[in-house]
C-alpha cells in the first residue's frame, strides 16, 4: 500500500495557482497595462456621475457628498476584489460547455479551490486603485474620527463584501449546470449592484433595505459599516455585522455541490 | 483492481430539427430525448492489466472513462476501483489514477512546461524526494530535456502529448486512462508514445485502459480488447482471438459489420 503523502496546504496551492497565473499574464505585458488603465479610467464614469449630481443637490435622503463616495469606494473595492480572485466563475460557463471541467474532476483538490485557481484578473487592480483613492478622498471631506475599531470594520466589511460577491459568481456558476449559459439575469447582482451600491442602501427604501439585509447581504457590507464609520451609530455591532455576511456563502457552497453532481460533460 | 457491475447512464438531450423558425420553436418548448450512453455495462480489469477500450464513435467508451476517472455520475450500477466508488470519493480515487485526454491539455498554456509540473506537484501533493525522481526520469524516457524550459503554447502536437503523459505519471499513478492519445501525433511521436506506455507498464507495472481509434496502438500497447457498441459490451477477449487474420482494421470494421453498430 501507498504511504499516504502530507497534502500541501490548501492556502499554499492556492498562491501557487496565483503565482502561475501571474506568469502567464505577464507574457502578454501590453495587454495587462492597457487593460489594468483602462479599468482605472472606465471606473471613473461612475464617479464623475456622483460628481455632477452633488454639485446640484447638496443631499440625497439625508446622505452627503462624503456618504455617497464613501459607499461607492466601498463597494468599487470589493466588487473589484471579487472579480480579482473569483473571476474563474464568471467566465464559469466556457469551462463547463467545453467540458472543460472534466480536468478539474480528475484531481484530487476541492473543486472551488481549482476554480479560484484557475483564473485570477490582476487587472482589476486598476479599479481598485481608483476606488482606494476615492476611499481617501471621501473619508478625508467627511471629517471621520478614526481608530482602531473603525480601521477594523473598513477591513472585515471589504473581505467580506468580497465573499458576498464570490458568492454570487458562484451561483452564477452553479447554475451554468443546469443551464450551460450564465443567466445575465445574475449581473443584476453583481454589475447591478456595484452601480445601486453607490448610494447607502435605505435609500431605496425600506423593503430594499430588508432585501439587502436578510436575502442578499449587501446591506451588511455597505449600510451598517457606514452608519458605524461616520457616527451615526456607535453600536460596536454594526462595526462587526459584516462577518454575518458570510453566513450567505452556505447556500450558494450548497448549490454548487449540488450542480457538480449534475454535471453531464461534454464531446468525447 | 477495477470492478464495474450493470452500470447504465442515459443523457437527456435537446432535439429540435434544423432552421431559426425550430429554433424559436424548441426555445419555447423543448423536447428531450433520452440517450442511453451505457446500459448494463459490467466487467472486471485486473492489476497490471493493459485494456484497449475499442468501438465506434458515440459507442460509450467516453462515458465509460467518465465514470471510471470519477468525472460522471452514472444512473445506476456498481463501480469499484480499488476498493473506492470513483464518484463518491472523488479526490481519494483521483489521487490514484492518471488521465490523459488526447483531444484536451492539462498543462498550462502560457508558461514552460516545468512550472505546469511544479504546479501538479502541488496539486498531487508529491513529496519532493518521489517528485524529483519521477521528473527525472519521464524526462529521460520521453526526451523532455529541452522542452521543459519552453512554454507550451510553443510545442508542437508531438511534443506535447509527451509532456502530458509525463504530467500524467508524477504521482506515479497505479492507473493510467488514455483516451486517444495518438490523434493527431505523426509517425515517429506516435511509436515513441507507444513504447513509453508498453516500458511503464512493463516495469511499473501500471494499469493501462486505452480507448482510441488506431488499430495500431491496439496492436502495440494492449493484450486484452473490450467491444462496446450502442452501450453494451458486445466482446470481450484477449486480442489475439480476433487477430491473426490480416490487417487488423479490417478485422475491426469486420467485426463492426457483423455486430451492426
Amino acid at each position: 500500500m501507498n504511504k499516504q503523502p502530507r497534502k500541501t496546504s490548501a492556502v499554499r496551492l492556492y498562491l501557487h495557482y496565483i503565482s502561475v497565473q501571474i506568469r502567464c499574464m505577464m507574457q502578454y505585458k501590453k495587454s495587462f497595462l492597457m487593460t489594468t488603465l483602462g479599468q482605472f479610467l472606465a471606473s471613473f464614469n461612475a464617479f464623475v456621475g456622483i460628481y455632477f449630481l452633488f454639485r446640484r443637490f447638496h443631499s440625497i435622503a439625508g446622505y452627503r457628498y462624503s456618504d455617497v463616495l464613501f459607499c461607492y469606494s466601498l463597494v468599487l473595492m470589493e466588487f473589484s476584489l471579487a472579480e480579482c480572485a473569483a473571476r474563474g466563475f464568471d467566465r464559469f460557463s466556457g469551462l463547463v460547455r467545453k467540458g472543460e471541467f472534466d480536468r478539474i474532476m480528475t484531481r484530487p483538490r476541492n473543486e472551488i479551490l481549482q476554480v479560484l485557481g484557475s483564473s485570477f484578473e490582476l487587472t482589476r487592480i486598476g479599479r481598485m486603485m481608483q476606488a482606494v483613492i476615492v476611499f481617501i478622498y471621501g473619508t478625508s471631506q467627511a471629517g471621520i474620527h478614526w481608530n482602531v475599531w473603525k480601521g477594523l470594520c473598513v477591513l472585515i466589511t471589504v473581505l467580506c463584501g468580497a465573499s458576498v460577491f464570490c458568492g454570487i459568481f458562484l451561483i452564477n456558476a452553479a447554475l451554468c449546470f443546469f443551464t450551460l449559459e450564465g443567466l445575465e439575469v445574475i449581473n443584476i447582482f453583481t454589475d447591478g449592484a456595484r452601480e445601486y451600491g453607490q448610494y447607502p442602501v435605505d435609500v431605496y427604501g425600506k423593503r430594499m433595505l430588508r432585501f439587502c439585509t436578510f436575502v442578499i447581504p449587501y446591506s451588511l457590507v455597505q449600510y451598517y459599516p457606514l452608519q458605524y464609520i461616520t457616527g451615526r451609530s456607535d453600536s460596536l455591532l454594526y462595526a462587526f455585522l459584516p462577518l454575518a455576511s458570510l453566513l450567505f456563502l452556505l447556500p450558494c457552497v450548497a448549490l454548487w455541490r449540488f450542480g457538480v453532481r449534475r454535471y453531464q460533460s461534454a464531446g468525447s | 483492481m477495477i470492478v464495474m457491475k450493470n452500470i447504465c447512464k442515459t443523457y437527456r438531450v435537446a432535439r429540435r430539427n434544423a432552421g431559426f423558425r425550430e429554433a424559436v420553436k424548441s426555445f419555447l418548448h423543448r423536447e428531450y430525448d433520452t440517450v442511453t450512453a451505457l446500459d448494463n455495462v459490467s466487467f472486471s480489469i485486473a492489476d497490471g492489466e493493459t485494456v484497449g477500450y475499442i468501438g465506434p464513435n458515440g459507442a460509450g467508451k467516453s462515458t465509460t472513462i467518465k465514470i471510471l476517472s470519477g468525472i460522471l455520475t452514472p444512473d445506476s450500477g456498481e463501480c469499484l476501483v480499488d476498493g473506492r466508488i470513483p464518484w463518491k470519493d472523488r479526490i481519494g480515487h483521483v489521487a490514484r489514477i492518471g488521465v490523459v485526454f488526447g483531444q484536451r491539455s492539462q498543462l498550462w498554456w502560457d508558461v514552460p512546461v516545468d512550472d505546469s509540473f511544479e504546479l501538479l506537484r502541488d496539486i498531487y501533493s508529491i513529496p519532493s524526494d518521489v517528485y524529483r525522481r519521477n521528473r527525472d526520469e519521464l524526462t529521460e524516457l520521453l526526451d523532455l530535456g529541452k522542452l521543459l524550459k519552453t512554454p507550451v503554447r510553443q510545442l508542437s502536437l508531438g511534443q506535447r502529448m509527451r509532456c502530458e503523459l509525463a504530467a500524467s505519471l508524477l504521482h506515479s499513478p497505479d492507473i493510467l486512462f488514455l483516451d486517444e492519445p495518438t490523434i493527431g501525433l505523426d509517425a515517429v511521436s506516435k511509436i515513441a508514445v507507444r513504447e513509453f506506455i508498453v516500458r511503464l507498464n512493463r516495469e511499473r507495472k501500471t494499469t493501462v485502459i486505452l480507448t482510441t481509434h488506431d488499430m495500431q496502438d491496439i496492436e502495440a500497447i494492449t493484450r486484452r480488447i473490450i467491444l462496446i457498441g450502442r452501450g453494451s459490451i458486445l466482446l470481450d477477449g484477449d486480442l489475439s482471438d480476433i487477430a491473426g487474420r490480416g490487417d487488423l482494421d479490417h478485422t475491426v470494421a469486420e467485426l463492426y459489420r457483423s455486430y451492426d453498430i
